[in-house]
This record gives structure tokens, sequence and C-alpha cells, in this order.
């Protein structure tokens, strides 16, 4: 339907009924319970007929851009082709109809699913064991950070609660760190983007918990100094911790267990293709090496001698973190990619990612400012367009391109440039599809000098324009009331 | 090559690795030490053909027991209409990411503002935000939220009634956050007016979570509780089942400033324990205190009705270490799931919904008094879920019923079994529940 603009509340008509639901025969009834403990206002919930509701959330879906619709170069992200039959093993019944509380023997397979993906997840990172309980990427972090907290406080040493983050680091780093109630201390980048280690140096002491790290890095370039860091840091008796947001263009070439990292999170949404879903549902898995096993957080999986999978709990455990196992049907598509995948294929992912992002970046830097000019991995960063003449900023070229079909690259991050613009393509685009996106990224920039004002104005064919993001957050209206 | 996630032939590796200037793809890790290239063979199978992994994966799912469920404890066996599994499938919304370019997410960013819009007509509070991973980390964020309203306090008072894994969590949360946390006492099954009002003497507790509807399934009498938190200018936060809510009194009402629950209650698959998503509504006052994403209404250039994410100040991308949360994505396809089913059941249906689990949870609790191997433990209402004692071994009791395809009297850990009904449970399966119990005796 052209120019949807409706929201389910909008469509309510007293009357109308969107459920079927079976006749009340119960001789015990609602009006039972004492009123001081009822409900006395409205709910004000919507009365829509089923074919309203199905309707209405397909014109709604019909506004949104997913992978599925286009190229989604949106660096960090790693938006991959999310295969269907994932969601078909996800949905199987034997999975979706288990009781987190039942009891073990009652969800052997369940199990087997958890204890599989985690002895995956160890192959491909060279990590000893991993915790599959946290939610999302940042709440890896959080459970990492849990982790290393709990290692020395376990062995005594209460002073360590300064955290390393470089400059370049994702804002959930610094923040996943205070909500674990560490401090923050941030280490410089060198000019060609990696971390300074003339920088760090001062920083290493008694109190140092550990360091959070990506690698590659938020430029996509990888830390080459990264063995001197891993010395430095434990020589100082703290910790590495691995942000597995840049883990694609590993996959298959490099592990950060090798690389001296003691804890790490992987985003299964990201580099295991389980979807996006508009911002979650993902699932943060933690690895750990082999002397942090027992700090891992609770219920853990564990298989016996007899093919037999068990809940436990290490003895020192960082603790509880989620109502229960985690995001299980997550976890059902990411171990269905790897089998997928297998141990032939999954060594092509990660250099793919790489050809990938090297051929559009090399592709684009006449017309495009490339601050670093290095082989990079999964992604690279502009600094707007080369010619600076026009004014023209990130935000204007990302718009634009919505116009051409193409979802946005990320901007303005990381912060180290004014006008940077980070794409990832992923492995599972083909060439044709960057031809076209490098066509469209040449043609804004001729229209940058030619024509501005269609820049500007961009986007123009998008179900809305521009919106008035002032006016949003200073006079909020977060809720639908209904027009009196 | 021949895989088919990958589109590349082997004449567009040769074309782009010209064009890059490298001789081999091995040469774009060529400033990768080279004691870190892996060069080992990875413990994993070699590629599996999609029959092949629906073979698999079925095989997994068959070792599975099919239970007939009579539990809760936090994960409840309500009814999802087939609408939603559809719907949601959409790869509009499963395919995209976290809204940021308003422009073409116009429907994640619409669906968010629907469920916000429901979340507070279910709570009675002013403001939701877009949904948190689950009810037990909504519960340690609303908890670190009260801290961050009220200045200068740091402790807060959780309710031993609350279940137990949400205690754990806010728990650990509590722990790395240097939180100091106390229980407030159980008095008869329900949490201690008394208790609480000795403990908020001190004026130094920032905030109290307690259940609407408890760990035992009893609809807790609140009456009392805002005045007593607010007379010590903490505030009062509950702990809510959403589903529940269409028929018991809302936060809102009880004069609460925070909700948070689990929304899994709004027909969600079981799943093992996920994904489900975690709810957090609270008053206006609160807003800016908020952690995670929030959608608000705004206009595009042409003047017409757009949304976006807002207040975004009080997030990690901007204010790093201060922001409110860590907290990066939500779990939006579940917010979306929540809002199709609350579309769907409306204002009637969510109280028939109600309404039948009640009828059935007082029938099975009847009935099974009725066996004499059971004894009441409290004299509270309920709604759906309660807990009795009883004269058999409890682990005896589940493992007899596991047997007989009943996932039924889970111990709890202070001694008690627990059962749940919902709009699902026919008489036929709670009789034939009813006749395993007996027939063991």
């Amino acid at each position: 339907m052209k120019n949807y603009d409706k929201l389910i509340f909008e469509l309510s008509v007293e009357g109308r009924t969107g459920f079927s639901l079976p006749d009340n025969r119960w001789e015990h009834r609602l009006p039972e319970i004492p009123e001081v403990l009822c409900r006395r206002s409205e709910s004000g919930l919507p009365q829509v007929s089923e074919p309203d509701v199905v309707r209405h959330y397909t014109n709604l879906s019909s506004m949104n851009f997913g992978v599925d619709t286009g190229f989604y170069p949106l660096g960090s992200c790693t938006m991959k082709y999310n295969p269907k039959i994932n969601e078909e093993t996800a949905s199987l019944p034997g999975f979706t109809s288990v009781h987190p509380l039942q009891p073990e023997e009652t969800m052997q397979g369940t199990l087997q699913v958890c204890h599989e993906l985690e002895k995956a997840l160890c192959a491909v990172t060279g990590m000893a064991a991993f915790t599959l309980c946290p939610f999302a990427g940042a709440h890896g972090e959080l459970t990492g950070l849990m982790i290393m907290r709990q290692y020395h406080m376990s062995r005594n040493d209460m002073k360590r609660t300064k955290v390393i983050v470089p400059d370049s680091a994702h804002g959930t780093n610094p923040a996943s760190a205070a909500v674990c109630g560490l401090r923050v201390v941030q280490v410089r980048s060198t000019p060609d983007g990696t971390i300074d280690v003339e920088d760090l140096k001062p920083l290493l002491d008694d109190t140092v918990a550990g360091i959070m790290m990506t690698n590659p890095n938020t430029l996509g370039l990888f830390e080459t100094e990264i063995s001197r860091i891993a010395d430095l840091v434990h020589g100082c008796g703290g910790l590495l911790y691995y942000d597995g947001a840049n883990m694609n263009p590993l996959l298959g070439k490099v592990r950060p267990g090798d690389m001296g990292f003691d804890i790490m999170h992987l985003n299964l949404h990201k580099t295991f293709s389980t979807p996006h879903g508009g911002g979650g549902p993902g699932s943060g898995p933690v690895g750990v090496s082999a002397a942090l096993w027992d700090y891992l957080p609770y219920p853990k999986v564990t298989a016996d001698g007899d093919g037999k999978y068990h809940l436990m709990s290490g003895s020192h455990t960082a603790g509880r973190v989620s109502g229960f196992m985690g995001n299980f049907s997550v976890m059902v598509k990411a171990l269905t990619y790897i089998m997928m995948l297998g141990n032939k294929n999954i060594r092509m992912a990660g250099p793919l990612a790489a050809l990938n992002a090297n051929y559009v970046k090399e592709s684009l830097k006449d017309c495009y400012r490339l601050p670093i000019d290095r082989v990079c991995k999964h992604e690279f960063v502009f600094d707007g367009l080369a010619d600076t003449s026009s004014g023209i900023t990130a935000l204007e070229i990302a718009k634009r391109l919505l116009d051409y079909g193409f979802h946005a690259p990320t901007i303005y991050f990381p912060l180290l440039f004014h006008q940077a613009i980070m794409i990832e393509p992923t492995e599972t685009e083909s060439k044709d599809t960057l031809d076209a996106f490098i066509e469209a990224m040449r043609n804004i920039a001729r229209e940058a000098v030619s024509e501005p004002d269609i820049l500007h104005d961009a986007p123009h064919g998008t179900p809305v324009r521009r919106s008035d993001e002032t006016l949003a957050a200073t006079r909020p209206v977060l809720r639908y009331r209904q027009v009196e | 090559m021949g895989f088919s996630y990958f589109p590349h032939t082997d004449e567009d590796i040769r074309e782009m690795l010209k064009k890059i200037g490298a001789g081999s793809l091995d040469d774009l890790y060529s400033d990768v030490p080279e004691e870190f290239i892996f060069k080992g063979e990875f413990d994993l199978p070699e590629p599996m053909s999609e029959m092949e992994v629906r073979r698999k994966f079925s095989g997994m799912a068959g070792r599975n027991r099919s239970l007939t469920v009579f539990c809760g404890c936090g994960a409840y066996d309500h009814y999802s209409p087939a609408v939603i599994q559809y719907l949601i499938s959409r790869s509009e919304f499963q395919t995209a990411y976290t809204p940021y370019q308003a422009e073409v997410s116009q429907g994640t960013l619409r669906y968010i503002f629907e469920y916000q819009s429901m979340i507070t007509m279910l709570t009675g509070l002013d403001c939701s935000n877009a949904s948190m991973y689950d009810g037990a980390t909504a519960a340690a964020e609303a908890m670190m939220m009260a801290l961050a309203c009220t200045k200068k306090k740091s402790r807060v008072l959780l309710s031993s009634t609350l279940l137990p894994q949400v205690l754990e969590v806010v728990g650990t949360y509590a722990r790395y956050h240097g939180i100091d946390i106390g229980h407030v006492q159980m008095s008869d099954g329900v949490t201690s007016l008394e208790d609480l009002q000795r403990q908020l003497a001190a004026d130094d507790v920032a905030g109290v979570l307690v259940p609407s509807l408890n760990r035992y399934g009893i609809i807790e009498n609140l009456e009392g509780f805002a005045d007593a938190v607010h007379a010590h200018k903490g505030l009062l936060m509950t702990y809510s089942d959403p589903s529940a809510l269409a028929v018991i009194r809302t936060p809102g009402e009880w004069g609460a400033d925070i909700a948070c629950g689990d929304c899994q209650s709004l027909g969600m698959p079981l799943s093992a324990g996920g994904p489900y998503a975690g709810y957090l509504a609270c008053r206006q006052d609160y807003v800016r205190k908020m952690p995670g994403r929030i959608v608000g209404e705004t206009v595009d250039r042409d003047g017409r009705r757009s949304y976006v994410l807002t207040l975004q100040a009080r997030e990690q991308h901007i204010r790093r270490e201060k922001a409110t949360s860590n907290i990066c994505s939500n779990q939006s396809l579940m917010a979306l799931y929540a809002t199709i089913y609350l579309s769907l059941l409306g204002r009637d249906g969510l109280r028939q919904v109600n309404a039948l689990s009640y009828g059935g949870a007082h029938y099975l609790y009847d009935r099974l008094l009725s066996t004499g191997l059971f004894s009441p433990v409290f004299d509270k209402p309920f709604l759906k879920e309660f807990v009795l004692d009883t004269v058999i071994p409890a682990e005896r009791l589940q493992q007899h019923l596991c047997d007989n395809g009943f996932f039924a009297a889970l111990a709890t850990d202070d001694g008690h079994v627990s059962f749940c009904v919902t709009e699902k449970r026919t008489r036929e399966e709670i009789d034939s529940l009813v006749d395993c119990i007996s027939n063991m005796a």
C-alpha cells in the first residue's frame, strides 16, 4: 500500500477480535480474585481482526530494508546473508517446546546443541571453553569482564579495577566496564590506527585488571604488535579481552586464543550468520582459556563419557547472568551454519570477506579519502570525499546511497576521523553487487560537485525522508495517545 | 569453489586480487605474524548438505522428550497464534539491523513505538524502552536505574518472593557494580511490609523490587508499599508478568515508579529459555535514566509522521563509560512478537487467556488437594501458578510424571512443589495428570 501511515491502534474498532480461544467452561472465575488486587482501568489494547493485523505488519515490513532486500555494507555489523535452513532447524518443535527447567534427561537434544556449538566455537577461536548464556555482544562483554574481575578477586587481588580501552573502541567497551565496576583508562592510537605501545606502557601497573581489544581493530587493520601487547599486559598481571565484533575476517584463518587472549566474546548474529532481527535477539557467547574455566557463569553444559549432557556450575563462577541458559534458538541457527560450512568452507569465510573489503577500498580510494592506505581485513574507513571542496558530509553521502537502493555504511564511527564512513561488505556479496555499489559511490562523488543539492536533500525515494531528530528529543512522544 | 553462500567464481577472485594488487588470498593476511596463521585442521566435520543438516538437527530435536507442561517458574506455556510466527519471519523484519537509518527502517521503528505504547498500557506507567534481553536482566537494569535516579544511595532491597533466577541475576550485577543488596523477608507467602519498613528506616535505600505475581504464583497485595518507599525517598519497582496485567492491579495503580518483567508470557515459545524479551517501563520523571533504545515520534522534511531512535544522549555510543547502561541491542524481533500477540489478543483476548488459566489452575488445585496427597502451603489468592506440600518425595514425583509425559510438580528450593496451568491445558490433560499422581500412591 503506497504511503501507508497507520499505527495498529488507529485500526481499532470496538467489537472486533483477532483471537480464537476456547470458551470458558471452568467453575472458578476471575471475579473470585479480591477486588483490591484487580486491574481498575481498561488496558486500551487494540481491537482488530486477524486480517487487519496481517496486513498492517506486512505493510510495516515493506518500509524496512534488510539483508534480503539488498546490500547492507554497515561497518562493524557484519551483515552477511542469513541462511534460511537456520530458521527451519531452530523452529523444530522438539526444540521450541522445551521448558527451561525441565530435567536434564528430558532435554538431551537441547544440551547436545549447546555442547556441539561450544566445541565448534572452541575449534575456530582456540579458546578452551565457552558460556552460551550472554544474550548479545554487549552482554558478552559484561560477562567477560565479570569473569576477569572474579579471577582477580578470587586471588585476593582486589586492587585490580583498571581496564584499558583503545580510543577507537566501540562505546559498549567502556560502558560494559563501568557497569562491571571497573575504571576505564584510554590508550591512544598511532597515526596508522593501531594501539600506541609507547602510550600503553606507562598505564601498566598492578591495578590493571586487563585490556579490551578488537583485532582487527575498528579501522579493519590487524594489530601487528599483538604479541608485544600480550606480553606487556600479562607481564603486569592483567588479562587480555578480545571483543569478537571483528572476528569475521579471522574466521578460518587466525584464532584469538593463539594470539594470547584470555577471554573473548563472539557475536553469533554477526560472524555466525544468525539474523540481526532489527536489533536482536542476538547471542554473545564468551570463551575463556583453560585457566579461567572455573569462573564461567552458570548454567554450564558439560558432557560425561557416556554421551550424556548435564548442567553445572564452576566453583568460582562469576554467577548467573541470564534468567535461564541464553537465547537457545539463536544457538541452533549458529550451529546449523557451522555444520553447513564445515571444516573446508569455514576456511574461505574470512579470506573472502577480506577480499571483498579490499576490492571496494581499492576501487574507490581515488574519489574518497583513505586515511590509512594498508591492506585491510573485513572493513575499512574513508574520511569523506577526496575532493572536499563541495563540503558534502558523510551523512549526506550515506543518505544518498539509500536512493541508489543500498543501505548506508556506518558513519561518524570510529571517532578518529570527522567524516568517517565505515564499509564492511562481508563474504556473501558477489563481485556484481560490489561493482554496482562502487558505481553508485562514484556517482555520488560526481554529484557532490555537479549537483550538490541532490545530496543535501537526500534521500528522495524512501518511505519517509530525513526526520526531525531534535524535535523528537526535545518534545518526546514515546507512546500512542488517542486523539480526543 | 561451489559453496552456496559464497558467490565468488575463480574468475571473480582473480580479477579482484588483480585490482587489489595481491597475488593470492593469503597475501591479504601478509601483515599477520606468521605464527598466528592457523595451519592445522579445525576440529569440525566436513561440510554437510542441507539435507544432511536437516536430518542431524531433526535427530537432536528428537532426543528431547515431548512433555505436557504444568510448570511456570518464569517460563509459561501460553498459546501462540499462527499469525505471529508467519509475520515475524518476514525477512524485511528479520534481516534488518538496529534502525539507525530511519528512512529505511520505519517498519522496525513503528512496531517498537507500538510495543512501547502497549507496555505502558499494560503497566499503567508513562514510558517504556524498546525491550531488554529478558526479565531477569531487565530487573538488574531497573536496579541500576533506581540508583541513578536517587543520588547518594547505594542499597537496593529485593523481595524474597521474587523468582530465584531473578534474585540471582540481580545479585550478580549488584556484586560487580558495587550495589549493596538487602532481602525483604517473606511472610505467609508474600513480601513483608513490616520488614520492608524496618529496612527502609536507615534512609539508604535507592529502590525496592517486589513482584506483583510472585514465585509461588500469589498475587501480592502492595497496598502501602509505594508510600513506605517514597517516604524514604526511594523508588518502588515491581516485577510483573505482563500477561497477568490485563487482570491484576497494574504497577501504575500500585504507585510504582519502575516496572520490569519478561514478555515470554505473551505467547513466546519456551525454547529452553530464549529468546524472550524483558520489558522496562517507568514514570515520565525517570525516562532520561532509562537504559537501552527508545523510539519517538517526529516528522520528516515533508511534514509526514515518522519515527526515530531518540533520547540517545543516554546511550553507550555517545556517553561511553558514563552511559546509563552498556546495553546496545534490544530483543527487537521478540518485541515485535509481543506486539503482534497483543494486537491479536487485544483487550478481551488477554482477559480470556487469564480467565482460562485461572479456571484451569484452580481446578487442578482442588483436584490435587482432594487426592489427600497434597496440603496447602499458603492461603493467598493466586492466578495460574501455585505451590503445595506433598507426602510423596518431590524427586520421585517429578520423575514419575516425566516418565508419563508430564512436566509438573517442580520442586522449589524451599521444599514445596510448583504447578502452573495456562489456557493450553484441557480438562482431560489435568484429569490425567491427577490420575497419574493418584496411581503412584
